[in-house]
């Protein structure tokens, strides 16, 4: 990317970059190429869900702001951005600023280390995995610090929801990502995807051999994690009304909002990259390689945003004690379970990766 | 340049924030600032070349330890005067046992400049970055030479676990909990009989 940007200043301007300032515009202007389009997503996946729910309830959704309604997230982030924000007199004025920003911060930054095509990462970490574990472990900050400074009951309650929440099913979602990285043998993400290429018979990622309980799991997690239905207790709105959010508005809410959808196409492509091949074609046939990769990865971006939606749309919400135990007594045991089989299987049949 | 202006920047960070935790009058502050100064730490790691410390260090300490401090924090119903009561009274241990850390620390520091270079070279034993990653080296160590080590570890860790938590339970046996095994398993039988009552008799 530096080498480029020299390369297009020289031929443009006629300058000549300082090295350093050449790699600091590169990763500029790799970090904006990954976050503008980023939040078109965000803004079109809002407008996806609320048609998918709106069809799978027979309703015709959002179709009156341009054609189709697909103006519509657009409209609403308008409407957000002109109203007053509004900071209780007895909130703690900065955390309660900080955290919107930091929940949304953080769902940008996970996206550093998504490999969209092969080589086509912005930094290709060692340790990628970890990163998008440690990022997504951090989101329950925004929430608690929101629910905590919000000095209302209602946010409280949802903020100690969510953190023992996310806390709990961050838990299986480690033994998961153990799992793939034992068949894979390197904790980066473009390794993860190449690892899955013809896992078998010519099918291109994990979801295909016995890993795929641990990507039923995975995802279950993940809807934990971003809280969604049927695990959106920290807001559930019919016992304490929106919960963290309660006293926010605004652009303040708008950053929660938007931030809540970009963890969840963060999670998206996490179960993409890790189980169903990243930017591989689906089978390992060669004519679908003529297909760039990032289309791929999109079109099982799209996929499991669909499934996300689509459980939104069907599953009634669980119940606290209910969401415990499902965590702890089912997920934990058999993440765990699973761990030790894959370990027994790689070594019984010597496949252990180098 | 920027390596050691990223140093003194963390190490910067670092230092004030792990002051304002022992300085700030609110304790969710302290954490704040606890958090503020893992993630410095990580960052010192991060450039020694560390990452998968840096890494475990987030996920561990700030998404884990912190979030249960926190957790812990915010509950408490806190009357600062009578927090100020107890520094004065705690002072001189507190001083005291900072004290001894500090002598300690000064020792381990002059100790390593007196005695030389430690064993023949610690560099030797670890692999060079480009052969090995060095969450594969941290790996092979772990688990082979120091295997055993790293279970007891582990073992002692359930142990204090499984302590805190029988030292805590309480059972009350007024509390009533859903059995899903039960509702799932319950049949039409179970919860009522059909009973042909014969006309004029009733079921006496």
């Amino acid at each position: 990317m530096a080498d480029l940007l020299v390369e297009f200043f020289q031929w443009g301007f006629g300058v000549t970059l300082v090295p350093w300032l050449a790699i600091i515009l590169g990763i500029v202007a790799g970090v904006l190429a990954i976050v503008l389009p980023l939040l078109l997503i965000v803004a079109m996946s809002v407008y996806m869900d609320r048609k998918v729910w709106a069809a799978m309830q027979m309703r015709r959704g959002p179709n009156v702001v341009g054609p189709w309604g697909l103006m519509q997230s657009f409209a609403d982030g308008l409407k957000l951005f002109l109203k007053e924000t509004i900071i209780p007199a007895s909130a703690n004025k900065f955390i309660f600023l900080l955290a919107p920003a930091l929940t949304f911060i953080l769902a940008l930054v996970g996206w550093a280390v998504i490999p969209f095509d092969a080589g086509v990462v912005l930094a290709d970490l060692n340790v990628g995995i970890l990163y998008i574990f440690a990022i997504s472990s951090l989101g329950v900050y925004g929430i608690i610090l929101s629910g905590w400074a919000s000095n209302s009951r209602y946010a409280f309650l949802g903020a100690l929801r969510s953190s023992a929440q996310m806390v709990s099913y961050e838990v299986s979602m480690g033994f998961v990502l153990v799992t793939v990285l034992m068949c894979v043998g390197s904790l980066n993400l473009s390794d993860i995807v190449m690892a899955q290429k013809d896992t078998f018979l010519g099918v291109n990622g994990y979801w295909f051999t016995p890993l795929f309980p641990m990507m039923i799991i995975f995802f279950i997690s993940a809807l934990a994690e971003t809280n969604r239905p049927p695990f959106d207790l920290p807001e559930a709105e019919a016992e304490i009304v929106a919960g963290y959010q309660v006293e926010y508005s605004s652009m303040a809410f708008a950053l929660f909002f938007l931030g809540e959808y970009a963890n969840i196409i963060l999670m998206c492509a996490m179960t993409s990259i890790l189980f169903l091949g990243g930017w591989l074609p689906p089978f390992d046939w060669e004519p679908l390689y003529l297909i760039p990769g990032w289309i791929w990865f999109f079109g099982k971006i799209f996929f499991m945003f669909f499934v996300f939606a689509w459980v939104k749309a069907t599953v009634p919400r669980y119940r606290y004690d209910q969401l415990m135990r499902l965590g702890w007594k089912v997920f934990l045991p058999i993440s765990l379970l699973w761990v030790v089989l894959t370990g027994l299987f790689l070594l019984l049949t010597d496949k252990i990766p180098a | 340049m920027i390596y050691a202006l990223c140093f003194y920047l963390f190490a910067t960070i670092t230092v004030f924030s792990a002051i304002m935790v022992i300085s700030s009058r609110n304790p969710v502050h302290s954490v704040l600032y606890l958090i503020l100064a893992f993630f410095n730490s990580a960052g010192l790691f991060i450039l020694l070349g560390a990452e998968f410390i840096a890494m475990i260090l987030v996920i561990v300490y700030v998404g884990a330890v912190a979030v249960l401090f926190m957790f812990v924090v915010m509950m408490l119903d806190i009357d600062y005067s009578e927090l100020r009561k107890g520094f004065q009274k705690y002072l001189p241990i507190g001083g005291l046992i900072g004290l001894i850390l500090l002598a300690e620390l000064l020792l381990v520091g002059f100790g390593w400049g007196l005695s030389g270079p430690v064993t023949t070279d610690p560099a030797t034993a670890i692999p060079a970055l480009s052969e090995m990653s060095n969450t594969e080296a941290i790996g092979s160590l772990l688990y082979t030479k120091y295997a055993f080590l790293f279970q007891m570890a582990g073992l002692i860790l359930l142990v204090a676990m499984i302590g805190a938590i029988v030292l805590t339970h309480r059972a009350r046996p007024d509390v009533k909990k859903q059995n899903i095994n039960d509702q799932v398993m319950r049949r039409r039988g179970d919860a009522y009989d059909i009973v042909k009552v014969k006309p004029g008799q009733g079921l006496g």
